[in-house]
Parts: structure tokens; C-alpha cells; sequence
């Protein structure tokens, strides 16, 4: 299963960044694999707007199936359900263990936006 | 001729002035428009007290996507400057809230897929409030762009002599808007540090707008002489100073022009009004 965690930095012990629209990394975890990348999300990161629907734009380009972040604004979900990935709220620590909360069914799935947009 | 009221700071009294000046302009019979560009929170209604006469719907142009015709190859989201557009494996999104109704996506799209049609975000009403025609433009709660409904305000702006366009504060885009293609833009502040301070800004974006400038310092017996010192050395005139009196902020909390309500009011804004017709060479 391909799985975004929204992070600080770029590795796996890398601490989650809450923010999802506006996360300075991706990492795309292969958990079939184990194999990780990163993508920098500056360009969204300094976005003037629309940030949360072009980096959920990005997730889904980078094929991913589920989100773990800190928390998703309603254009973000809005986005992201369309592509049908699924959002979990609530991550913390680093992405390795935003991962094994994830796997261990701690992280709640989102039914709809957490916080209001530019929280 | 077409003069905005415009102004750094909030608050300076850009409604006073422009209501003021609308009322003596049409008094002394000439053909007047006010114009209530501030879209977001018009209170021009306030003191003028139209009777409204038309009211229609202000519209957008938004990008609609052909789900039959799209093949989701992404050129319509890659080229939105404004991240409106969003363009997933298996659907194109559109948020028109974001959408600056630049026609970009509809350029691009290689298919055909892409047609803009109007959104509704505000109403336009008209009337009129003694001889003066006017006009105000009300953007929907939750709206984030009011340039276009601004838009639509000056292209209603009814034939007149004199149109005044009553300007949201600030020096941003909404401004810009409401100012362009003037004759004349007077920016109204108050003599203090904070005053001065969002008057250099305006003043910053008249001149790159290469538009002729006047300044009405409001409340000018309070604070200091800075205001003054700066105009003098940019070189720009000071048009109208109002005093600071009570009765002008009672007169105001009641709604009525300080022209009516305020002994020795009406001369100063008819000498306003004489100041503004030798500034645009009339």
C-alpha cells in the first residue's frame, strides 16, 4: 500500500508536519516494500492560495491510496476524496511512527474536513 | 469626471467625504453619481438613504468541465496561476471561489473540454437619493474576490458630470480596481503616525498608477504636523481639511451627512468640491 505522510523533513524519522496543504515534504511510503521518497512541497508551501487542492493534486500523482497528516481543510478533503484517497487526522511523532499508528488502526479516518480552510 | 475616494487606513472617513461631496455637487445642480465601491461593506446607503429602483444579479465567468471531453491531461490545472483548478486521475476539479476568471484553462484545453459560465456573487442595486443617481454593488458573505463585482459597478455607473467612486481602503487589488481610469483620487487620512504611515503606501500606488492625487486630512487638529510636512515635500495638495468635532462623529452614528446635520460643513465640502474641479483643470 502506497501511503503520503506529510512531513518536517525528508526521511523517515523526519517529524510529521500537521499541516497537510502546506507540509514541507511529502514522503511516499511503500509498505509492501519498504521503500521511501520524498517530495518537496515548497511550491505549495508558498502558495498565495490553493495550496491544500494542489498538493492533494500532488499526492494523487504520486499514486497514493491514503494520507496521514495532522489535520486536512475542507478543499484539501474536497480534493483528495475525489481521487479517492484516504484521509487520516491526527499523526504525530515521526513518519516512521505516524506509519505504525496508522497500522496499528490508532489514526482516525477523516469523514470530512478538521479544521477550516488557512487554519 | 470621475474623482475615487480612496485611502490607506480604514476608518479615515473615505464615506464622509465622498456622501458630503455628493450631496452639495447635486445641490448645487449638477449632475452627480456616487458610486459604492466598496463592495465588501458598502455603507454609503447609510447616509445617502437611496431609493432603490433596480437591483440584478453580479456575475462571474467560471471554468464548467465537460466530464464526457476531459481526458485529464492536467494542461487547464498547470496553467491556473491560482491553484482553482485541480486535475486528478479520473476527475477535474473546479473551486470558483479561487478562480480570477482569467479564461486560461479554457485557452489550453486541448479537447474542447472547458467552457466558462457566469457565477452569481453579489447584487448590484441602483436608485437614487435626492438628484444624485446611485449605485452600490454587494458582494455575497463567503465571496473572496470583489474586483469583479467592483467591475460591475463602474459599468453600471450611470451618465453624469461628476462620478464618484467611494473606494474600500487598503492598497490592494479591490483598490487598484476601483481607482483605475480615474481623473482624480483623493485619499482621505488623519494626521497621526498610523495615518501617515497607510497614506505613503497609497500614495506609493497612485503614482505607479501615474493617476493626479489630492489629500483631505480628516480630524486635522489631532496628532501632528507629519502628515503635512509629507505632503509638502511629495508635493502633493492637501485639498480639504476637516476638523475634529464631535458633532461630525454624532452626525455620523445617526446616519446623516455632516453637510445637513453640522453648521459650517457644507462650506468646506463646497470648497472641496471647487479645489477638486481646479485639480482636474475645469
Amino acid at each position: 500500500m502506497k501511503i503520503v505522510v506529510t512531513a518536517q523533513g525528508a526521511e523517515m524519522e523526519s517529524p510529521v508536519d500537521p499541516r497537510f496543504g502546506r507540509a514541507k515534504y511529502f514522503v511516499l511510503v511503500d509498505t509492501d516494500t519498504g521503500q521511501h521518497q520524498a517530495h518537496d512541497n515548497a511550491q505549495n508551501l508558498n502558495a498565495a492560495q490553493g495550496a491544500g487542492i494542489q498538493a492533494a493534486q500532488t499526492v494523487a500523482q504520486l499514486g497514493a491510496e491514503t494520507v496521514l497528516t495532522g489535520h486536512v481543510g475542507p478543499k484539501a478533503f474536497a480534493t483528495l476524496t475525489a481521487a479517492n484517497i484516504a484521509v487520516h487526522t491526527g499523526a504525530s511523532g515521526t513518519v516512521k511512527e505516524a506509519i505504525e499508528q496508522f497500522q496499528a488502526g490508532r489514526l482516525e479516518s477523516a469523514a470530512k474536513a478538521d479544521v477550516q480552510g488557512h487554519w | 469626471m470621475r474623482i475615487a475616494i480612496a485611502s490607506g487606513k480604514g476608518g479615515t472617513g473615505k464615506t464622509t467625504v465622498a456622501t458630503n461631496l455628493a450631496q452639495m455637487a447635486a445641490r448645487a445642480g449638477r449632475q452627480t453619481a456616487y458610486l459604492d465601491c466598496d463592495v465588501e461593506e458598502p455603507n454609503g446607503h447609510i447616509f445617502l438613504k437611496p431609493a432603490i429602483e433596480e437591483e440584478r444579479p453580479i456575475e462571474k465567468l467560471v471554468p464548467t468541465v465537460d466530464p464526457r471531453l476531459c481526458t485529464h491531461c492536467g494542461a487547464c490545472a498547470k496553467i491556473c496561476r491560482y491553484g482553482a483548478v485541480a486535475s486528478l486521475p479520473n476527475e477535474t476539479l473546479i473551486f470558483a471561489e479561487l478562480c480570477h476568471s482569467c479564461g486560461g484553462c479554457e485557452l489550453v484545453c486541448p479537447v474542447d473540454a472547458i467552457h466558462e459560465a457566469p457565477l452569481t456573487i453579489g447584487t448590484l442595486r441602483l436608485g437614487r437619493s435626492e438628484a444624485i443617481r446611485f449605485v452600490e454593488g454587494v458582494l455575497n458573505v463567503g465571496e473572496a474576490m470583489s474586483p469583479p463585482a467592483i467591475r460591475a459597478v463602474k459599468a453600471a455607473a450611470p451618465r453624469a458630470d461628476l462620478v464618484l467612486l467611494d473606494s474600500p481602503p487598503g492598497t490592494s487589488c479591490p483598490v487598484v480596481e476601483t481607482v483605475r481610469g480615474c481623473d482624480l483620487v483623493l485619499l482621505v487620512t488623519e494626521p497621526t503616525p498610523f495615518g501617515l504611515h497607510d497614506l505613503s503606501l497609497a500614495v506609493e500606488m497612485v503614482r505607479a498608477m501615474r493617476l493626479p492625487l489630492g489629500v483631505v486630512v480628516n480630524r486635522a487638529d489631532i496628532g501632528d504636523r507629519k502628515v503635512h510636512e509629507y505632503c509638502k515635500g511629495h508635493r502633493i495638495p492637501i485639498m480639504a481639511e476637516i476638523p475634529d468635532d464631535r458633532a461630525v462623529a454624532e452626525a455620523y452614528s445617526r446616519g446623516l451627512t455632516i453637510c445637513d446635520a453640522v453648521p459650517g460643513f457644507a462650506e468646506r465640502i463646497g470648497g472641496l468640491l471647487a479645489r477638486i474641479d481646479e485639480g482636474v483643470g475645469r
